[in-house]
């Protein structure tokens, strides 16, 4: 006797919206935005999917494995601050051919400048191996979320409560943007590093490279979504919500939840990483005020706003704050900060589930796979004592 | 064969001894019921077999495994199965995903990212699904099962992880008398070729299953023996099963 | 080093672990109560320190020959003001959220924002100073070489009274041991009578008040900005978590311990390494001591 389809398919207009939201995300960002926004909007847009690949890495570690992290800057800022290592001595070199012989004579050659201007004599060691692309690369897609798995499993191995954790994470953050501020022959300080001007030759402030690093940023983000989709629908998925409802019970199921808990963890510092590498190629800075508390506790609530348990909704949520941060920026600079205030307090009173849970609550009664989660969020509502 | 074998275990939460030096041999094939007044350790016994709670003193091993120090999910993945006081299962998974997820095996990080189901996987958890008197519920999800019900889904994801032995924490309490039949059906044929050791406290229950039944009392072996051995033992008679 | 600089550096340390301490013991009462993290609780320190500056003004502009006796009333106000918004912040917004400490952290990081805004707005953009009380002007010459500046003498005076009144208050007064039950066993506490509702909003505005408490002494320290509260809040933190938040005792000696090494790590690294060191030490602390360093329950 076979058994039926056990995995609450779902059906009608709704259920084929659902199946192929992802394809409409990709519409609209591969098709639909860059054929209707000039090339400065397109850059700003750039800059909101670079912090999408933060969100999205959020979703998977906070709506499915209970775990708020409130440093995703720190590897947001290592993918960056990798690259833009690896930039900025493209650019030393380079610019080392065209000026002064006096640098030369001063044994700096090809050190980058902020490093000359703070008297720092030589290229660190830990800087010469981003001479190379490949290392870079690696770097960049290795080791944030090996430090991340490391991080967490020790922590959750010892059982350390998710409201430490978080601690942990947000102090981690601080941490850093202070080390880095702090560092400034070594790191740019708080200007950060920026003035670079070629990726392996190739011009980055043409408008053609341009386009093609928005592409290339976007398809990354796709299959950034995909994998996230593959994890949530695989048993591994299964488990982290298990997990993330009764930890205690799982053990005796026979998981180690620490295991799975540092997995997801790196994930998200995987794709936090790539975010922030494309970041600094775009927008042609690695700097300190991406790394610490605030834009690291900004990343939670464009998840948050989307819906935590969304990974596309999580795209549009960077989309959708990020715009409205540019746009209020522009003109109503006060506002800002009590818009994102209320939005944190509103959504996290109001609408746990973000805006796909909306979407949820307009579908006509069919059980789906957002039902599930809306059926997961109920249990989110607030309850007064 | 001897399948679990408890020395001399000791365990006290602030200065109160819960059990204090109890000694207990299951063999295999064996079905052990425990009983004893509230707070006679019974519940903290089970706690130390699965790794929930650490023995100050004393010792558990399984097959010649010793449990004393291992954590709960490699005791659960050395064969040992335990089913809590309360019903925990997974409530916002169907009744298929709780036992789809007890699945033995692809446990590790990997393992379950590429986990599929196959063809054996489904049978057993059909199989299973029929012993718990599950088979048409699969598709519901088990916030929304009865209580009984919930109790039976527990036992059967603890089925399908194949233990060599159980432990079931009071599996009829909150039963009717209808279902409580059922349940030592079931756990009669279960129990085959396992070692089960099951707290309880409806006597008419024990007597339906037991091969043997210990009694604590205050953390201590207060008597061990039949069921009729243990039902005319005046210090059991006195201490629990009245006149 | 000198004995004398010796002295000086730790007497530095004391100062600064006493903001920390009266900050930390207001962020463990409600996380051991409540287990909810109050990320705003920065934002009420400078409730606290703001409401000192206003009394100063208000003093300047109307009772200018009292200007001696407003740093007390400063202090006292402080703690009213940050001690009422924190019954209304628990009433109006935590209490809805008590089983979701993470949520909790999420909320009361957007009402930090939003503080921080109106103090921009509404107050000043840039710091504030407040006068120092003449009574509070100068040093006391210990010996020759080492001088105790008044001011940072009373805070710690000051820190020290709040904790002996805080001691008092949860272990020798009825609303403390209401408090202490539904820390140990909520349910329970409920079940024999004890309205947990209102134990946990007079606990929170409690842990508010002692911010602002923090406040006013950091006014005798530095001065006040937007974001001043921002910058207590990550140390305050590693404070509760290192510590643990199971005894008062347990809080106070953390607070102390990272005040001390604050200090002793400046000064022989430098200022960002220090704090990297001093996080990296409590991660590890807490791999062995997943509950806080004075945490007796350790599980398993």
């Amino acid at each position: 006797m076979a058994s039926t389809v056990h995995n609450g398919a779902p059906g009608g207009v709704w259920g084929l919206l659902n199946r192929y939201a992802l394809i409409l995300l990709a519409i609209v960002i591969l098709v639909v935005l860059p054929l209707s926004l000039g090339i400065f909007r397109l850059g700003l847009l750039a800059k909101y999917l670079s912090f999408a690949f933060c969100a999205v890495g959020i979703v998977l570690i906070w709506g499915y494995g209970g775990i708020l992290s409130l440093g995703q800057g720190v590897f947001f800022g290592l993918g960056s601050y990798m690259m833009a290592m690896f930039l900025k001595l493209e650019r030393a070199a380079e610019a080392d051919s065209s000026t002064s012989a006096l640098s030369t004579f001063f044994g700096q050659a090809g050190l980058p400048d902020f490093m000359s201007w703070n008297s720092v004599e030589a290229l660190p060691w830990w800087w010469e191996p981003f001479h190379h692309v490949w290392f870079t690369i690696a770097a960049i897609v290795i080791l944030p979320p090996l430090l991340a798995f490391i991080l967490a499993y020790v922590n959750f191995r010892r059982r350390v409560g998710e409201v430490y954790f978080s601690i942990i994470t947000l102090s981690l953050s601080a941490i850093m943007a202070i080390v880095i501020i702090g560092q400034q022959g070594y790191t740019g300080g708080i200007n950060g590093i920026t003035d670079f001007k070629t990726f392996m030759g190739i011009d980055l402030d043409q408008d053609r490279a341009k386009v093609v690093m928005y592409y290339i940023t976007a398809v990354l983000l796709i299959v950034c979504v995909l994998v996230g989709q593959f994890i949530v629908r695989s048993r591994l998925g299964k488990v982290l919500v298990a997990i993330r409802d009764r930890e205690d019970r799982v053990r005796f199921s026979g998981y180690d939840p620490a295991l799975f808990k540092a997995f997801i963890f790196a994930v998200a510092a995987l794709f936090s990483s790539i975010g922030g590498a494309m970041f600094t190629m775009q927008i042609g800075l690695a700097s300190p005020s991406l790394v610490g508390i605030v834009p690291s506790i900004e990343m939670v609530i464009y998840a948050a706003v989307g819906g935590r348990l969304s990974l596309i909704g999580a795209v549009y949520g960077a989309m959708l704050v990020g715009y409205a941060k540019t746009f209020f920026s522009e003109n109503f600079v006060q506002y800002w900060l009590y818009l994102i205030g209320a939005l944190f307090v509103v959504v996290v009173m109001f609408l746990p589930g973000g805006l796909a849970s909306l979407m949820d609550k307009l579908r006509p009664g069919k059980k789906s796979e957002n039902g599930a989660m809306s059926a997961a969020v109920k249990e989110l509502k607030p309850e007064a004592r | 064969m001897e399948i679990l074998s408890v020395t001399d275990l000791t365990v006290s939460f602030d200065g109160f001894k819960a059990v204090d030096s109890l000694s207990l041999r299951v063999d295999k094939d064996e079905l052990r019921c425990v009983i004893g007044p509230n707070g006679a350790g019974k519940t903290t016994l089970l706690d130390m077999i699965c790794g929930k709670t650490k023995p100050s003193h004393g010792s558990v091993k399984f097959k010649n495994l010793d449990l004393t120090d291992m954590i709960e999910y490699q005791i659960t993945r050395a064969g040992v199965g335990r089913k809590f006081q309360t019903p925990s299962t997974y409530e916002d998974l169907t009744v298929y995903e709780n036992l789809e997820i007890s699945y033995p095996g692809n446990r590790g990080v990997f393992g379950s990212l590429f986990f599929k189901r196959t063809s054996q996987i489904s049978d057993k958890i059909d199989a299973v699904a029929q012993q718990i008197f599950l088979k048409d519920s699969l598709d519901t999800k088990a916030g929304l099962l009865s209580h009984g019900q919930k109790q039976w889904l527990e036992i059967g994801m603890l089925l399908m992880q194949d233990p060599e032995l159980l432990l079931l924490d009071e599996p009829v309490a909150g039963m009717s008398a209808r279902e409580r039949e059922q349940t030592a059906e079931m756990l009669n044929s279960i129990s085959k070729g396992r070692s089960t050791v099951v707290i309880e406290h409806d006597m008419a229950f024990v007597r339906m299953i037991a091969h043997k039944v210990t009694v604590l009392h205050q953390g201590k072996l207060l008597a061990e023996g039949s069921m009729d051995q243990v039902q005319n033992d005046e210090r059991v008679i006195e201490v629990y099963l009245g006149h | 080093m000198t004995l004398d600089m010796l002295a000086m550096q730790a007497f530095t340390g004391l100062s600064v672990f006493t903001i920390l301490m009266l900050m930390a013991l207001g962020l463990a009462i409600v996380f051991g109560l409540m287990g909810v993290i109050n990320m705003a609780h920065g934002e009420l320190m400078a409730m606290g320190a703001y409401a000192t500056y206003g009394t100063a003004v208000l003093f300047e502009t109307y009772f200018p020959g009292y200007m001696d006796m407003y740093f007390i009333v400063g202090i006292v106000l402080a703690f009213c003001v940050t001690f009422v918004f924190g019954f209304l912040l628990e009433r109006g917004l935590i209490q809805f959220l008590y089983k979701r400490p993470l949520d909790t952290m999420l909320a009361t990081w957007g009402l930090s924002l939003i503080l921080q805004q109106i103090y921009r707005q509404f107050i000043n953009a840039k710091e504030v100073e407040v006068p120092t009380v003449s009574w509070l002007q100068g040093a006391w010459q210990a010996t020759e070489t080492v001088s105790f500046p008044l001011s940072r003498i009373f805070i710690i005076g000051l820190a020290v009274v709040t904790g002996i009144a805080v001691y008092l208050l949860l272990y020798k007064t009825r609303w403390g041991l209401r408090i202490r039950a539904v820390t140990q066993n909520r349910p329970i506490s409920g079940a024999v009578g004890i309205n947990t509702t209102k134990v946990d909003a007079f606990t929170f505005a409690l842990g508010c008040g002692l911010a602002g408490i923090a406040g006013s002494s950091f006014t005798m320290l530095a001065s006040t900005g937007p974001v001043t509260g921002q910058a207590y809040i990550v140390d305050t933190f590693i404070v509760v978590v290192f510590g643990g938040v199971e005894s008062l005792l347990g809080t106070i000696s953390s607070a102390f311990i990272i005040g001390q090494m604050q200090s002793w790590f400046e000064y022989s690294l430098s200022g960002s390494m220090a704090r990297a060191s001093i996080l990296l030490l409590v991660i590890v602390v807490l791999y062995f001591r997943p509950n806080g360093l004075f945490a007796t329950k350790v599980r398993r």
